[in-house]
């Protein structure tokens, strides 16, 4: 009996050593950490219940029956964060180079398909080779499987995707469907062609890290939506991502305890924006200052900095929050800017996350680049999402909410639930100096008649109240109680109900 | 008594005279420029008058302006503060003939004292101590040269006209007496219209000790003692105390009647101070006279009682002093910290902008200005004291207009080492957000051996810090403090984040009482047991710290106690831990489980980028112009482009001599802070 049961524990101890201890050394030497110590990071110590730890695959082509490591080049199961049920799986570069067999994808789909139906988030770890070449088509197959799982749990569950090293190929297209995709600075790369095809196809020169390292997905490409310093940091950030996010579709975000007063009243708030209205201030100050404990977890934080995206707590309670970032391009909404907030709404609507919305948008980026880059559709995906957003949606305009961009942004009339506008606020179609020289035409010779037609237009409509007047502007408020006022929104909509018509799905203009 | 007074100034020193006003009942009118609209000086007068814009030349130096506001709102009297209009005697010759009465001195008084040269020939005359020097005019740069070698390098070279280090340079040859003539004269004729300059000798091991002297207008006048200002930058004063610990009672006592003399030589009615530079052996030689309310003069108020505003006030109103010299004894310590918005780490390069997040320490009561009941706003009382002179607030800007002085800090103590003490701790408790300041290098300064042994010269900082500040490190056992406070703040924040909803009931997390704290390159695995009123932290040898404190997740202030001592934490957020900046150190505090800390340490090191070839935006700013191309050769100290920021052009300049290899940046370009914006090769 005693040699049965410590028979267990020696191939647990084998499987374990994965590729062995010179290839864990070497996963050390390039400073990344196995796929067991991964998860040891990222789970709540002692957690971790592992499935198909002795799975190995079934090819037997050439010479592949001679090794065949207990599991398969992945480490799967599932295990708490905070005591929260999350599904992991994370891929072992030291065994067969963390290559995707049908049985690696196999255990994969398994804990995708018990995670959608125990309704917990799914936290991929990428580190893998690519494809298994000898097994051919049943690993193409098995990607396949994958991919399919990725797509049925949008929405359902939250998928996370951590990239701690190689990501090339048809692999990328799993974390490509997830929800958010975080990277490693120096030690993770993605790409759908690698440096070697890409100068064969077409004589560029490029490096592994410069087609797809950290800093491109998160600066140029925006595939990623952060990127860490190392495994270590990578993973304790995620933990805190994980802290915001429901886990489930059907539940609500999570709450917890907090330290700060709902009330809290920031005075300083009362200054920030400039009286010169072309001087930028910085918006994260008033994120900051609104969130519970000055915590903000930020989404694409590298990437068309003209818009934030993240989120915060109010009263213990998740909040995503999107605002335009006076600091770059004036805040000024444009492709990329438009294409980042959408996603970003569209996460929180599908996962009932309230929506906070902070306003100061000068309109949309002129130019050929933009018309012939299609803004009108990248714009339109903006508008779209806050349209069939049916979460709570409150929205501050602190100063510039200008023509077109204006209903963009949560304004009434996408349903939104509170429009709050500080008294700096500009609600209008556009500039005036821009509307003077258009309905004054004529007076363009004289500089003191358009002066005067300027100021005639700023007294009119420089200001909150004409909106205000119509209703769509609910309250005027004083930012220092801006706070107060959002968190007593949000409390009011916690019950919030609203359906959309029946629809299949529906057609955002992607 | 008037019923009404203008303040001709703003910032801290406006605000300070408004209230005392205020306690003697009397209106205040404020003046302020187009950038002071919203400035606290502003908001705390009963009145408030614009004079136009921003730049001083422009408004707060105009007379004609600060008479009109004067005559518009009936002030009676008006209060220069310190700087702008407070040694004009056109000013208070303004005044006079507007039956306004000035409180300050009598316009012959600034006159005589404004003058380098002749308060020089008076002070003799007066039997004050001076340094030897040439006081007639200079005429050219040859002459200076002569007149350096017949006194003796090494020599300072002076604009008449000057203070606050304007104008001033320090010569120990022909070379520098010729160059430090030219630039002096330069400098005094921008800033003051007046070029004119003199020599006298510099003295050596030289300490600044200041007597502040009161006289009303019926021939009385006291001294109350001294203030040690030694600790300057540039011969701007950083540092200020009262006493100074280095006179003994004796040279006081001759430093103090001699001021007196003075003072009375030339109808001296006002607070004033005569400025002493004094040598190693006591010697003391007389600068110059300051005949205004001094930058530093709370020190003075904190050891005596005696409120220096409400004094110049009643004098300026014709009454008689109420004190006698006897009555002025010296009451404990008291210390001064100008906290100005300069980035220590750049070299003090002024940082201006936005206060994102303002909290001064709270005010604390203590020594005799409490027992002569001249505090000036209710706080409570202690054993030390915190006074705490400011102009700004938070969300308040730091104008590039003015001198960027965000507040002056001042402790009390019934000794030096109480009033030091105490100072450490308030400063560690003063949050400054949004723009760099001086709190880590005053804070440094504070723990510094020779300051704490008083034993320092004015060359105090450019020795002690030649090559700049670039941080504290604390010694280890201030360092274990800080990771016994770190792990137990985190291990609170690791608690809070068990209890989010949503959690497997039965199968929680389970805070575990082991850590490794990381910091300052030290690292150290600890075991933490909690119990309801703190947490008791050991160490692996052996040596146990007891933290206690009311630290919530979020509060960007620990005010704990270690070991039953204070130990006060600015805290900000890093990923895995806390930024933390006490006694002028600045770290990175990383809280790690054991499990953690031993997978941290396979994370390979990553080195800052060698930034030693490459050139650093050194403010947020616009590119204007790029002044050298790819392949160039530049020599050190060639204008390699010129930055905008706040509307200030800066001509960023080469270290050293080098090749251009790469340029990242052209004219329209908005750069952040040590952005790259060339290399060399």
């Amino acid at each position: 009996m005693k040699d049965i049961l410590s028979e267990l524990e020696d191939r647990r101890d084998g499987a374990r050593l994965g590729g062995g201890q010179k290839r864990i050394d070497a996963q050390h030497g390039r400073g990344k950490l196995t796929a067991r110590e991964r998860i040891d990071l990222l789970l709540d110590e002692g957690s971790f219940e592992e499935f198909d730890m002795f799975v190995t695959h079934r090819c037997t082509d050439f010479g592949m029956e001679q090794q065949k490591p207990a599991g398969d080049g992945v480490v799967t199961g599932w295990g708490t964060i905070n005591g929260r049920q999350v599904y992991v799986f994370s891929q072992d570069f030291t065994v067969l180079g963390g290559s995707v067999s049908a049985t690696h994808a196999a255990k994969i789909v398994k804990i995708m398909d018990m995670a959608m139906e125990n309704g917990a988030p799914v936290i991929g770890i990428n580190d893998s080779g690519g494809a298994r070449i000898q097994e051919g088509v049943d690993s193409l197959a098995g990607y396949g499987d994958v991919f399919e799982r990725n797509i049925r749990a949008s929405g359902v569950v939250p998928q996370i995707s951590v990239i701690m090293g190689p990501c090339a190929g048809g692999a990328v297209y799993s974390p490509a469907m997830t929800d958010f995709i975080f990277m490693v600075k120096d030690s993770s790369y993605m790409f759908v062609t690698g440096p070697d095809v890409v100068k064969t196809v077409t004589n560029e020169q490029v490096t592994a890290e410069e087609l797809g390292g950290a800093s491109t997905h998160t600066k140029k490409s925006s595939v990623a939506d952060g990127a860490f310093e190392n495994d270590v940091e990578a993973l304790a950030e995620v933990r805190r991502l994980v802290d915001f996010l429901p886990l489930n579709n059907r539940e609500m975000p999570p709450v917890r305890p907090f330290f700060d007063d709902p009330a809290r009243v920031e005075n300083s708030l009362d200054t920030l924006v400039p009286e010169n209205p072309n001087q930028p201030y910085d918006m994260k100050e008033l994120i900051l200052k609104l969130a519970d404990e000055g915590d903000f977890y930020e989404i694409q934080e590298d990437f068309a900095k003209n818009i934030i995206t993240g989120f915060i707590r109010l009263e213990g309670r998740t909040v995503g929050v999107v605002a335009n970032q006076p600091m770059v391009l004036a805040g000024v909404l444009d492709i990329d800017s438009a294409r980042k907030a959408a996603r970003f709404v569209r996460f929180c609507d599908c996962f009932e996350i309230p929506l906070l919305t902070l306003v100061d948008v000068p309109g949309f980026l002129p130019g050929t680049s933009q018309e012939y880059g299609g803004v009108i559709k990248h714009g339109a995906k903006l508008l779209y999402a806050y349209g069939e957003a049916t979460v709570p949606k409150v929205t501050v305009i602190t100063r510039k909410a200008y023509g077109g961009a204006y209903v963009v942004m949560a304004s009434k009339h996408l349903r939104a639930d509170f429009n709050y506008a500080w008294p700096t606020a500009e609600v209008a179609v556009m500039g005036a100096k821009g509307a003077t020289e258009i309905i004054h035409r004529g007076d363009l010779g004289d500089p003191e008649k358009i002066a005067q037609h300027t100021k005639d237009y700023e007294d009119r409509f420089a200001n909150p109240f004409v909106a205000a007047e119509r209703g769509f502007i609910d309250e005027v408020i004083m930012p220092h109680s801006t706070r107060k006022r959002v968190a007593r929104a949000f409390a009011s909509l916690r019950s919030k109900k609203q359906k959309l018509p029946w629809k299949k799905h529906d057609n955002i203009p992607l | 008594m008037f019923n009404k007074i203008l303040i001709a100034n703003r910032g801290e020193i406006a605000c300070r005279v408004i209230k005392t006003a205020r306690k003697m009942g009397i209106k205040t009118v404020a003046i302020y420029s187009d950038a002071d609209k919203h400035a606290l000086h502003v908001k705390m007068a009963d009145e408030a008058i614009h004079i136009g814009p921003p730049p001083a030349n422009q408004s707060y130096i105009v007379i004609d302006k600060v008479m009109a506001a004067i005559k518009e709102s009936g002030a009676e009297a008006v209060h220069p503060g310190y700087g702008f209009l407070s040694e004009n005697a056109k000013f208070a010759e303004a005044l006079a003939a507007a039956g306004v009465a000035f409180i300050g001195p009598p316009q012959g008084a600034i006159e005589s004292m404004g003058d380098k040269i002749t308060s020089k020939k008076i002070a003799q005359d007066a039997g004050v101590s001076t340094v030897p020097g040439y006081m007639g005019l200079i005429e050219d740069a040859e002459e200076a040269v002569k007149i350096s070698n017949d006194i003796g390098y090494p020599v300072m070279i002076k604009a008449s006209a000057g203070g606050g280090g304007k104008g001033m340079r320090i010569a120990w040859n022909d070379d520098e007496a010729r160059e430090g003539f030219q630039s002096s004269k330069n400098e005094a004729a921008n800033s003051f219209g007046d070029d004119r300059i003199f020599i006298e000798k510099f003295v050596t091991q030289p300490r600044h000790i200041e007597i502040q002297v009161l006289c009303d207008t019926h021939g009385n006048g006291v001294y109350l003692h001294e203030r040690e200002c030694s600790i300057q930058r540039r011969n701007q004063k950083v540092v200020e105390e009262a006493p100074s610990p280095f006179l003994d009672e004796a040279t006081r006592k001759a430093m103090g009647e001699q001021s007196l003399a003075l003072a009375h030589a030339v109808g001296y009615a006002s607070a004033g101070t005569v400025e002493f530079i004094v040598d190693g052996d006591k010697n003391f030689y007389f600068l110059e006279m300051n005949t205004r309310l001094q930058v530093e003069h709370p020190v003075t108020e904190l050891i005596t009682g005696v409120d220096l505003v409400e004094q110049m006030i009643r004098v300026a109103a014709g009454e008689k002093l109420p004190m006698k010299q006897e009555d002025l004894t010296i009451n404990g310590w008291a210390i001064e910290n100008r906290l100005y918005a300069e980035d220590p780490y750049r070299n003090f390069l002024p940082s201006i902008g936005r206060l994102t997040r303002y909290r001064p320490p709270m005010e604390v009561a203590a020594g005799p200005m409490l027992d002569a009941g001249t505090w000036h706003d209710d706080a409570p009382s202690g054993e030390t004291g915190v006074r705490n002179d400011t102009g700004v607030f938070e969300g308040g800007e730091i104008s590039m207009y003015y001198d960027p002085m965000i507040a002056k800090l001042c402790t009390w103590g019934a000794d030096r080492a109480a009033a030091i003490e105490a100072m450490r701790v308030a400063l560690d408790r003063f949050e400054v957000e949004g723009i760099g300041h001086n709190l880590p290098f005053v804070a440094a300064v504070m723990d510094h051996p020779k300051f704490v042994s008083g034993d320092m010269t004015t060359a105090f900082i450019a020795e002690e810090y030649p090559d700049g500040f670039d941080g504290v490190t604390l010694d280890e056992g201030e360092l274990k403090r800080v990771a016994a406070a770190c792990a137990a703040m985190h291990r609170v924040g690791e608690i809070r984040r068990t209890r989010v909803s949503g959690r497997m009931d039965n199968h929680e997390r389970k805070v575990g009482a082991d850590w490794n704290v990381a910091l300052q390159g030290q690292s150290y695995d600890v075991v933490i047991a909690a119990d309801a009123d703190g947490s008791t932290v050991r160490f692996p040898d052996g040596t146990e710290h007891r933290v206690e404190g009311d630290w919530t997740p979020g509060n960007p202030l620990a005010d704990m106690l270690v070991d039953g001592a204070p130990l006060v934490l600015k805290v900000g957020k890093i990923s895995g831990g806390f930024n933390i900046r006490t006694r002028g150190a600045e770290l990175k505090v990383h809280v790690r489980s054991p499990r953690q800390a031993e997978l941290a340490k396979l994370m390979p090191e990553k080195l800052p980028p060698d930034t030693s070839k490459m050139l650093l935006c050194p403010m947020p700013g616009l590119i204007v112009k790029v002044d050298v191309e790819v392949g160039q050769e530049v020599q050190e100290g060639q204008a390699l482009c010129t930055v905008e920021a706040m509307k200030m052009e800066n001509i960023l300049r080469a270290e050293r001599k080098g090749v251009v290899s790469k340029i990242n940046a052209s004219a329209g370009d908005s750069f952040a802070v040590d952005d790259v914006i060339m290399e060399f090769e």
